[in-house]
């Protein structure tokens, strides 16, 4: 069986979904994370536009449209759900209630600080929600490819506007899991078939490499 | 009470210049009738200050299609090329601020507060030209209160009293809008009978609102 590049993070991410929490996943990689999570692990997930308790889209002829997630999308709300006005849910993610969000990156730093919404010189699209979430939920897992087209994005400096200064907690890619700490970036766990000098080779940051470095379990 | 009113004469309000605030998140829980009839109306020069421009020809979009405005506080434009182009082009001056800033900020001009303390931007571009404040030794960028002249919301129920409900995601910034502007406008999906809704289901008290737009005919 092979898996694509998204799949392969999206299971891994999964797995750092604790059951019972309030969970926000971003836009587009991020929302893959629901439909790989272990079977009997319940959590809420959060939407930014204001519902606690995201269900799955809705079947053709069923939408509500004043029901949808940030992106958008039709979705339905799971029994237990509530809807919140702007200012509740994002004192939610700001004031520590929210356990953990799941983002995409364009950049992350040797300081584990996240670049995600802005790429000079191209379209401005805004930030939306992302520098509140950074900044505020108790846990930030960054969802991404490891490098574009080619270029590394995990970079010692980065060199788009970042999103916050707050570290993120952790970053999963299709090649690696790496943690930033106050040492640095740690090169906890590699894919399956990847090497450590793959990673390495990948990544223009200095990663610290600890004795063993496992390969992570997809199931 | 308040008598639903027709949608000309509520458009008719609203000077050149006049600062807005507008509900909705990307079309939904938008007061798309007051919107379509404002963007036809020719007003120009236009502050707004809503979470996005949706998409082109829709929500607050058509307001940059018609180019009525000359200011735009919003936390995302990237769905409407329009914004782009005429940010660019200098006819359109953008300030884009962290979502739950923004609504923070309205919050703060709803309430009578001076502004707000949030970790949200510190250290990134949005800090640029705003204070820090240390408060027991910690640091926080301050926001300051957003008002306006008018909020045009979109509600679910409205009753002749003016109070509203709001349903799902359709609630995001409308009740917090209510609260911070000079003049209250509102679009509901239905307009009931006083005493319909009950007390505890009132989400935006009748005393905060201005006017209703009367159904279509």
């Amino acid at each position: 069986m092979t898996m694509s590049p998204k799949e392969i993070i999206a299971r891994r991410v999964a797995k750092e979904v604790r059951p019972g929490s309030l969970v926000n996943l971003g836009i587009g990689l991020p929302t893959l994370v629901e439909s790989y999570m272990p079977p009997g692990t319940t959590a809420f997930f959060l939407t930014e536009n204001g519902l606690i308790g995201i269900g799955a889209p809705p079947p053709p002829g069923m939408e509500n449209p004043d029901l949808v997630d940030a992106g958008d999308e039709y979705v339905t709300a799971v029994p237990g759900a509530s809807s919140l006005d702007s200012t509740t849910t994002f004192s939610l993610i700001r004031g520590g209630h929210l356990d953990l969000t799941v983002l995409g990156g364009l950049q992350v730093d040797g300081r584990g600080r996240l670049a995600n919404w802005m790429v000079p010189g191209k379209l401005v699209a805004g930030m939306g929600g992302a520098m509140d979430l950074v900044s505020g939920a108790r846990r930030v897992i960054i969802a991404m490819i490891h490098t574009a087209r080619g270029v590394a994005k995990i970079v010692e400096e980065c060199t788009m506007p970042l999103t916050s200064v707050r570290p993120v907690n952790l970053v999963v890619t299709e090649m690696a899991v790496i943690e930033p700490t106050s040492e640095g970036l740690v090169l906890r766990e590699r894919a399956p078939g990847v090497s450590v000098a793959d990673v390495v080779g990948a990544t223009a940051a200095k990663l610290i490499i600890p004795a063993t470095v496992p390969e992570y379990a997809l199931s | 009470m308040k008598t639903a009113q027709h949608l000309d004469k509520l458009v008719a309000l609203i000077p050149d210049g006049a600062t807005l605030m507008i509900g909705g998140f990307f079309g939904v829980g938008v007061p798309h009738r007051l919107i379509q009839g404002l963007a036809s109306s020719g007003r120009k020069g236009l502050v707004i200050i809503a979470n996005d421009t949706d998409y082109p020809a829709r929500g607050v979009g058509k307001l940059i299609e018609a180019h009525a405005v000359k200011r735009l506080v919003a936390s995302h434009i990237g769905a409407n090329p329009e914004t782009q182009r005429q940010m660019l082009a200098g006819e359109l001056e953008v300030e884009l601020a962290p979502q739950g800033t923004l609504a923070e900020r309205i919050r703060a001009g709803a309430s009578g507060l001076g502004g707000i303390l949030t970790k949200t931007g510190l250290g990134t571009v949005i800090e640029r030209d705003k204070l820090t404040v240390k408060v027991d030794g910690e640091t926080w960028l301050l926001e300051k209160p957003l008002r306006a002249d008018f909020a045009l919301i979109n509600a679910w129920q409205a009753d002749y009293v003016g109070n509203l409900t709001y349903q799902l995601t359709a609630q995001n910034f409308n009740p917090v809008m209510a609260m911070a502007a000079a003049t209250v406008i509102v679009e509901a999906a239905e307009i009931v009978p006083v005493g319909t809704i009950p007390p505890d289901s009132v989400r935006t008290p009748g005393t905060l609102v201005d006017y209703l737009l009367e159904r279509p005919s």
